[in-house]
């Protein structure tokens, strides 16, 4: 490895090093923003709708962003314990207590200011995106808008264009979209731009394409790149500069830097022993001690729904129709984040699938207390993914947000039995 | 028709009340949920619909028994291990009903009310042979677009319904359904008047099972038994007693034990609440010319109830449980939540503000449908209550 990152050291690690930089000056963004008084669109991962609100110009703060970075820097506990003192239970998502705290403090965050909404735009893949912009309705007195996917009905009950029930289900979209550009319009006082909208969707495209390469080079043996680890660099990138320039071209050095590690034989960790994916939301209070648990034994993430889910179903590769945008994005939205909200119930045929083509070892599910969404059905995948399977699997709990809910040595002794048990599956399989 | 072994029938001239409400509760407690198989051992068969709300009407058009999945304080043996930690409890012992063969269904649906409940009808399609699927009812309420889908909406539901029921459904099928549906929500209102109006004439436990039960036998047996009974209880010999008017708010999804209805009722009058507000989501008659399915549709966002599953700007949560309050003439609330359950939990935030700038007391408690002990809460209670009558 050493010998090749020689060879081109400004292609190897670009991906996580720009991906740094752009939160860096992300970050530095919304705190100029905040500064200057200004106010912002508040968004989420699954369902952004970053397509439309560009082309308003409004700036955008993704709060389940901010939340994780305050765990990820370790001082998610002050913001719960802030939201609890008010009065909101233990018991509900911690991304949305640790942002009533920050709002509490009038933005403040580790990583600089977090500007107050103007308006939030939501979907409802999660239904505690409504929860959560009811309290901002209240705190600001903002707008708020759901706009509202349906979501495949039963398993394998997806519909297609063309059929009657997906039709309905694309015109109810598509009638959201535009009540959404009317109040985009009436708040911004600015004419909504077809045009402006085709360039933001063509650079979307460039992205989703990239996205949907990234993940499938990481076939390659070795791993090209740590889907829980260098993944969720790439991801904020995916989702905070969803439709820019700058993202696209992130996006297409990123391709080319798996690509050549791909075809260099360059792996993410110096001896992969065993091929994993990761089911779940990660564990931010722990971040990177959490991913050594598993590196430690020459684990390596090659997927995780998280980058399926947490992309608002990016990952499926939809590109938008550029000669009929308003069309396509309504039917881009409804397919997109559709397969987000498959990747988190109805995840287990996906991995079953995979199993072959990434060369699986085992799989990690990691359900949290903070987020019922991801995490109410994963022990009934996993008992679906194990009758269909030989493959061992591994079931966690923990939380994305709450340290007092996260027991590193208990994980650390399940984790090496794990591994344990995957070093004696192969010395067995070796005898024969 | 459920038999008469199970419970009283109408008409039921010349039994006591007293003697009809306890066969009543005795059936609603019986967690075996003998009106359901007893529907099926008759041929019948039934459509498990998960809360809050459903449109009932659909599925008795087609001659299906619509079953209200609503949990049961039964132990999780089963579905326990389909499970994580972290959940609430009316999720485990619904699929505890049908994995244990407690409930035999034809048809599982469930509408994604809260991320939990969002992932029942994938779980509870891995374990079954039958159907199960998701109503997507609109979660923009506000939408002009939302009538029209979820018009086409219940028209996919009544494809799938009509397969299972082996027969085509018509408009005036539904039109028939919708009309019983009427007077049920008429009786239903008039029940909940005697409340508001004489809440001595009935107990707070009473009441919930007279409407529960509505939710596990034919709506028109339903009707039959609140026509018979709703004079019985208004003539009912009883008096006022020193007891606070309060509203029960928290009942949505999960039901709170009847024990727990039973040891509020020992000091309060519950004037209006949430319990089971999907049987009573739609608040007028929904009209029987047209078409019957946009009827309904527009009946669900229109004239309908509130809680905290459902965002709609037109009703603002806190506002709304003013005006309940208001309404029932209460003097205080009881603010609940289902341990576990997120949007309650959420709400009783926006909720307690909202009571405090109106300077109305309110008591905070959580409770869990499996819950056998309730001597802590009922001495806490009775010091809020006399906290009100001492002031």
């Amino acid at each position: 490895m050493t010998e090749l990152v020689s060879v081109r050291p400004e292609i190897v690690g670009r991906g996580a090093q720009d991906g740094a930089r752009l939160f860096r000056e992300w970050f530095q963004g919304m705190t100029d923003v905040a500064t200057d008084g200004g106010r912002a669109a508040y968004v989420f991962v699954m369902g952004s709708l970053s397509e439309v609100l560009r082309v308003f110009d409004y700036p955008m703060v993704f709060p389940e962003i901010h939340s994780l970075q305050t765990a990820v820097r370790r001082t998610s506990l002050e913001y719960l314990n802030q939201a609890e003192d008010v009065g909101f239970s233990p018991d509900i998502c911690g991304y949305v207590k640790a942002d009533i705290a920050l709002q509490l403090r009038h933005g403040e965050h580790p990583m600089g200011r977090i500007p107050p909404p103007r308006l939030a735009v939501l979907t409802n893949a999660c239904n505690t995106y409504i929860k959560w912009a009811e309290i901002w309705e209240r705190m600001y007195q903002i707008p708020i808008f759901t706009l509202d996917i349906p979501g495949t009905r039963k398993a394998g009950g997806q519909t297609w264009p063309g059929n009657g029930d997906f039709e309905n289900d694309k015109r109810y979209v598509a009638g959201q979209l535009q009540e959404l550009i009317a109040i985009c319009q009436e708040q911004t006082g600015q004419r909504f731009d077809i045009d402006r909208l085709r360039q933001v969707m063509a650079d979307t495209n460039t992205m989703v394409r990239g996205w949907r390469r990234v993940l499938e080079l990481n076939a390659s043996r070795p791993g090209v790149f740590n889907a829980l680890t260098d993944g969720t660099i790439y991801l904020g990138v995916s989702n905070a500069f969803r439709g820019t320039a700058a993202g696209a071209r992130y996006f297409t050095e990123l391709v080319e830097e798996m690509e050549y590690k791909a075809a260099h034989g360059i792996g993410t960790i110096p001896d992969e022993k065993h091929r994993l994916i990761f089911v779940g939301v990660p564990c931010y209070p722990i971040f990177r001690r959490f991913n050594e648990l598993f590196t430690e034994w020459g684990g390596i993430f090659v997927s995780s729904t998280y980058l399926w889910f947490a992309s608002g179903g990016t990952n499926l590769g939809f590109e938008y129709d550029l000669s009929r945008p308003l069309d396509s994005l309504a039917e881009g939205v409804l397919i997109s984040v559709r397969h987000a909200m498959d990747s988190m119930f109805y995840q287990d045929r996906a991995l079953v699938e995979m199993v072959e083509r990434f060369q699986i070892d085992g799989v990690v599910y990691h359900p949290i207390k903070s987020c019922r969404t991801t995490s109410a059905g994963l022990a009934d995948n996993r008992r679906a993914f194990m009758q269909a399977t030989d493959i061992p699997s591994l079931f966690i709990e923990s939380d994305m947000m709450d340290p007092r809910v996260v027991s590193e040595a208990q994980m650390k002794n399940r984790i090496d039995a794990f591994f344990e048990g995957l070093n004696a599956r192969r010395l067995q399989r070796a005898a024969g | 028709m459920i038999s008469e072994t199970l419970l009283p029938i109408a008409p039921v001239d010349g039994r006591p009340l007293d003697d009809i409400l306890r066969s009543l509760v005795d059936a609603f407690e019986d967690t075996t949920f003998p009106t359901v198989a007893d529907w099926r051992r008759q041929g019948g068969k039934v459509v498990g619909h998960f809360q809050v709300y459903f449109p009932e009407e659909i599925a008795h058009a087609a001659g299906l028994l619509p079953f209200k999945v609503r949990g049961a304080p039964v132990e999780a043996v089963h579905a326990e291990s389909r499970f994580g930690s972290y959940l609430c409890s009316i999720l485990k012992t619904s699929l505890e009903l049908a994995l244990a063969g407690t409930v035999e269904l034809d048809l599982f649906v469930s509408h994604p009310i809260c991320d939990a409940a969002r992932n029942l009808a994938a779980v509870w399609g891995r374990n079954v042979a039958y159907p199960c699927e998701i109503l997507y009812l609109p979660q923009n309420a506000n939408s002009r677009h939302a009538p029209a889908y979820l018009r086409d909406e219940y028209g996919r539901l009544l494809r799938g319904i009509e397969a299972i029921a082996g027969r085509a459904v018509g408009e005036q099928d539904l039109r028939r359904s919708i009309a019983v549906f009427n007077e049920n929500r008429r009786l239903l209102r008039r029940l909940y008047a005697i409340k508001r109006q004489s809440p001595w004439l009935l107990a707070v436990d009473e009441a919930y099972v007279l409407t529960a039960l509505g939710g596990m036998i034919p709506r028109d047996q339903h009707n039959d038994l609140l026509r018979d009974l709703l004079p019985m209880i208004e003539a009912r010999p009883a008096h006022p007693q020193d007891k606070i008017r309060v509203v029960f708010e928290g009942g949505f999804c999960e039901q709170p034990p009847l024990d727990l209805l039973r040891a509020i009722g020992q000091t309060c009058y519950v004037v209006d609440d949430d319990l089971l507000i999907g049987l009573r989501w739609l608040l007028e008659d929904v009209p029987l010319e047209g078409d019957p399915l946009l009827n309904l549709a527009v009946a669900y966002l229109e004239q309908s109830s509130y809680s905290p599953v459902q965002h709609d700007l037109r009703k603002p949560k806190e506002k709304m449980l003013l005006e309940r309050i208001r309404a029932s003439g209460a003097q205080a609330v009881i603010l609940s939540a289902a341990k576990m359950c997120e949007p309650g939990l959420e709400d009783q935030v926006g909720y307690a503000r909202a009571l405090d700038e109106a300077a109305l007391p309110y008591f905070i408690s959580e409770f869990e449908e499996k819950m056998t002990s309730f001597d802590q809460l009922q001495v806490q209670l009775e010091t809020f209550v006399e906290n009100i009558l001492f002031a």
